[in-house]
């Protein structure tokens, strides 16, 4: 579109709108109101409702506004009484099928249709004849149906074309018998499905979870920010009676634009399941509900004398979910009480890298990429707000390449997808670089040669250096798991080296919500204090006190097992939780129950480092406490100084002035190489989108979809068949002392004598690292 | 003056009382001996709360929550989820009558006739919290009186 303007004529009114913009375009901006159900502005034009139709003077007919450019002097009458018998007689054809069941309908008081039926329609019908009725259809545990009420504007069905990259939904038939729905019966299977909830200007398709919960005005909209990955997509949250009972996304064009993924959506139904409730204290081996004064003075007095000896030997972890404040506040307690072993890198193993993981670029210049190469990253169902944007590049004629342990189903065509066993991904890293270095004709650095000598790049090497090099502007991104690998500091090396001959720039995909935030905060040991634990030596060396916040250990660490183990010997744990759990009743000794971001104030900062602050939606669960709050009360506890916090926009100033500038990722200097080729299965630990904190876990509907797929194994058809397994059949995986079954999926994406073997499951044991060595038995 | 002496003299005032009460006195009574004896009630009468079912036996109520919104007194709360068939029904409705005001506009609001009032206007409360009429016991009244109920609104469906 030029950036030439025309005047135009609208009821009288002279606006100005961009060459080639259509009509409707130009009156929303002007806030001239014309009714629609078929235009979206996110969504390609359509114009098959014909509600819009407006007079143009010269035309003989009316016009839909959606589907006509604007031209310079064109006059255009919205309330003409052409334009209006028009507008009139279109609604009274849509109403024709349409069902008389706003009652039952859950779109009733939000819904378009009754808005401009009201505004621009009959008050009567003439039309008595039968009227027809659609079979229900099963989309599955997010999406109801009720495909009477469709209008056939065809919005969903666009948007699975345009947005979601999947066509889930079509229109079969034609005229009347025009359906909406898969083709063949299957339930939708898209990471961003909700969305069509959202478009829907009918109530045909509804949320099944909220289904005949409330009416929409009996709820109050409070905004907040999405907690579940580092993209922090802004929502609103619908709370009644202090219940949240659902939530819809908040237009932020920067962000999530007016979508959002399903895991935000709706996550809301695990907030209030196995909630801790009280304050406890584990006393002869019995837990003991006790007043908060009580268990904020226990746990003040033994972390005085426990960390008065032993400092050295207490560690305090943070879920990369928790918000700044909290981490800006346990960090400053910790460092306070001596303490400098703190850290939030739970789903890491290799700690050398300290720097911000941020994205390195705003989101919105992921869609304008020319080339983007994926570094083990599964960014369409970790992070499908980031996904989006990669495929707007990628429509846009960007090349996007990944290099993976699996390869990742994406929903756009790939440029290249290089599937490689994880501990192969540094050596083709090494051989990108060298590529480029004869491209660019620069030489990689020294560590690189010493460390790869004599590499021979393979072809997809070669593919991805070429289109890194051609494109004008080029983005490494390392994924969420490769910051999980073994190697994420090497790989992080390599990559900023292949971005320094390229001329590209590095990104990573964190985990959590605030794994920026938390990392500008230091909430991790520092590097000049050569004593100072990272969570990975605190579980080799063990520790006597240890605080976890905010995370279960079973599911959320890199190394379930050896986490536990480190809980289990230590002397003493203070647990902050939100939920309850068997494990942690094992290895605590005090639980304080504190809230999700719905119930408090606080501040994310997104993977672009942007800070979004929240308050809470609804009051605190039975006796459950803001954790900033809690922390602060433990500062003052310890007569410590500065903890005299009246609210959190204090402690966020105090965070704000705290923080540093976020700079460009550079080398790590981390040239050793962890993972080595090893002869066994290697265990790929992805972390199921579904399953990536205690909130989503506890989510009902989403762990009925199919991305929640529990207890599998995927395999190499190779591996699947050296083993002598079929799909379907179980089979035992060992790792460290724990066996356990899952039933095997033959997939050909997974890279040759690996194992996909999700971080969630536990079904009779815990298994060790995510990228670890693993026995497999028939 | 000599007039209004004699009148005065021959109690004239008095007898024209005692006339007026005479006549009262032998006329037929209007008073109601209440509770034995009841004055009659419109069929539109705006009494206690009940919800009726359709003669097969299925309540009528389909958590439109209407009535909920109308509401100016803020007396009704109701909270609803599908139902085991999948239709839409409430788990919970609930009546405070010491909020209720009995404006009817709960009625006039339901699509499907009903939440209706009663003609129902004597009861009491001994416990605090009897005045919140709860499903149970607003089904059980449209059962006790829908032969009422009905005849009524058939009576006023003329008028609508």
């Amino acid at each position: 579109m030029s950036d030439e303007m025309v005047t135009i004529q609208v009821d009288g009114k002279s606006i100005q709108a961009a060459k080639g913009s259509m009509l409707i375009e130009a009156t929303d901006n002007a806030g001239i109101k014309i009714p629609r159900f078929c235009y979206h502005e996110k969504l390609s034009v359509a114009a098959n409702c014909r509600m819009c139709l407006v007079e143009v003077d010269k035309v003989p007919k009316p016009l839909p506004a959606c589907a006509t450019p604007v031209m310079d002097g064109m006059v255009v009458h919205t309330k003409s009484p052409r334009a209006i018998t028009a507008q009139k007689g279109t609604m009274e054809f849509l109403l024709i099928n349409h069902p008389l069941d706003c009652p039952i309908c859950d779109q009733g008081g939000e819904c378009e249709l009754q808005d401009v039926s009201l505004g621009y329609g009959g008050f009567d019908s003439r039309y008595v004849e039968t009227k027809r009725v659609v079979k229900q259809k099963d989309l599955g545990s997010l999406v109801a149906t009720d495909m009477t009420r469709c209008i056939h504007c065809t919005r969903c069905v666009r948007f699975g074309d345009e947005i979601a990259g999947s066509r889930e939904l079509g229109a079969t038939s034609r005229g009347e018998h025009t359906e909406i729905g898969t083709y063949i019966q299957k339930h939708l299977d898209s990471e961003l499905s909700g969305n069509v909830i959202d478009i829907c200007p009918v109530g045909a398709l509804t949320s099944k979870p909220f289904r005949y919960n409330a009416r929409a005005w009996e709820m109050s909209q409070k905004e907040t920010i999405a907690s579940h990955d580092c993209v922090g997509s802004n929502l609103s949250l619908h709370v009644r009676r202090n219940e949240v009972l659902r939530a819809v996304p908040k237009n932020n064009d920067a962000v999530n634009e007016c979508w959002i993924s399903d895991r935000d959506r709706f996550s809301y139904e695990g907030l209030t399941q196995s909630r801790l409730q009280e304050p406890m204290i584990k006393q002869d081996d019995k837990w003991v509900a006790v007043s908060w004064d009580e268990a904020l003075e226990f746990v003040a007095s033994e972390l005085l004398s426990r960390t008065k000896n032993d400092a050295a030997a207490t560690g305090m972890l943070m879920s990369p979910s928790s918000t700044i404040e909290e981490g800006f506040l346990l960090q400053k307690l910790a460092r306070a009480l001596g303490v400098e072993n703190v850290d939030y890198r739970l789903r890491q193993s290799d700690f050398s890298e300290t720097q911000t993981p941020w994205l390195g670029q705003s989101i919105a210049d992921l869609s304008v990429n020319n080339a983007t190469l994926l570094i083990e990253s599964n960014v369409r169902v970790d992070q499908p707000m980031l996904c989006h944007r990669v495929r707007q590049s990628a429509l846009g004629g960007g090349e996007v390449m990944s290099l993976s342990s699996v390869g990742y189903q994406m929903n756009f065509s790939m440029h290249e997808s290089c599937v490689v066993a994880p501990q192969r991904i540094t050596e083709e890293l090494a051989g990108i670089a060298k590529v480029l270095s004869n491209l660019s004709e620069g030489s990689v650095c020294d560590e690189l040669v010493s460390l790869y000598p004599g590499i021979e790049p393979s072809p997809s090497a070669i593919k991805i250096a070429k289109s890194l090099f051609d494109g004008a502007t080029s983005a490494v991104l390392l994924g969420s798991m490769a910051t999980s690998h073994p190697d994420y500091g090497l790989i992080q090396s390599l990559s900023v080296e292949i971005a320094r001959l390229a001329g590209a720039n590095v990104g990573v995909i964190s985990h959590g919500a605030n794994s920026v935030g938390l990392n500008l905060m230091n909430m991790l040991p520092k590097k000049e204090l050569a004593s100072a634990k990272s969570f990975g030596d605190m579980q080799s060396e063990g520790m006597k006190n240890v605080v976890v916040y905010n995370f279960e250990p079973v599911y959320d660490t890199y190394d379930a097992q050896t986490c536990l183990a480190m809980l289990r010997s230590a002397e003493f744990v203070v647990e902050f939780a939100m939920f309850e759990n068997d494990a942690q009743k094992d290895y605590a000794n005090v639980l304080l129950p504190i809230t999700p971001n719905t119930e408090t104030s606080g501040t994310f900062v997104n993977c672009e480092g942007v800070w979004q602050s929240f308050t809470g939606a609804v009051k605190p669960f039975a006796n459950s406490r803001p954790g900033w709050k809690v922390l602060r009360v433990l500062g003052n506890l310890h007569n410590l100084e500065g903890f005299d916090y009246m609210d959190s926009s204090e402690v966020l100033a105090e965070c704000k002035a705290h923080a540093s500038e976020l700079a460009g990722i550079s080398a790590s200097g981390q040239w050793q190489r962890q993972l080595d080729s090893s002869a066994g299965v290697a265990r790929i630990g992805s972390v199921s989108p579904y399953a990536v904190d205690s909130v989503v876990r506890r989510a009902a509907a989403l762990q009925k979809t199919s991305l929640a797929e529990n207890g599998v194994v995927r395999l190499s058809p190779e591996l699947a068949s050296s083993l002598g397994v079929q799909s379907g059949q179980r089979v035992n995986i060992s790792q460290g002392d724990e066996t356990i079954e899952l039933s095997v999926v033959t997939d050909h994406s997974v890279a040759q004598d690996s194992a996909v073997v999700p971080s969630d499951v536990v079904v009779s044991g815990v298994l060790g690292s995510l990228y670890g060595e693993i026995a497999l038995q028939k | 003056m000599i007039k209004q002496y004699l009148g005065s003299l021959f109690l004239i005032e008095l007898l024209k009382g005692l006339k007026l009460t005479g006549k009262y006195f032998f006329a037929k009574k209007f008073t109601i001996m209440y509770p034995e004896e009841k004055t009659p009630i419109s069929n539109r009468f705006r009494g206690r709360h009940a919800l009726r079912r359709y003669p097969n036996g299925e309540e009528r109520c389909i958590a439109c929550k209407l009535c909920e919104a109308v509401c100016p007194a803020l007396a009704i709360t109701i909270e609803a989820e599908p139902r085991d068939d999948g239709t839409r029904r409430t788990t919970k409705y609930e009546i405070d009558l010491f909020k209720c005001i009995f404006c009817g506009f709960c009625e006039e609001s339901c699509p499907v006739d009903s939440i209706v009032e009663t003609n129902i206007f004597e009861y009491h409360y001994e416990q605090r919290g009897e005045q919140i009429m709860d499903k149970t016991k607003l089904l059980q009244f449209g059962d006790d009186y829908e032969a009422q109920l009905a005849q009524d609104r058939t009576l006023d469906a003329q008028y609508r």
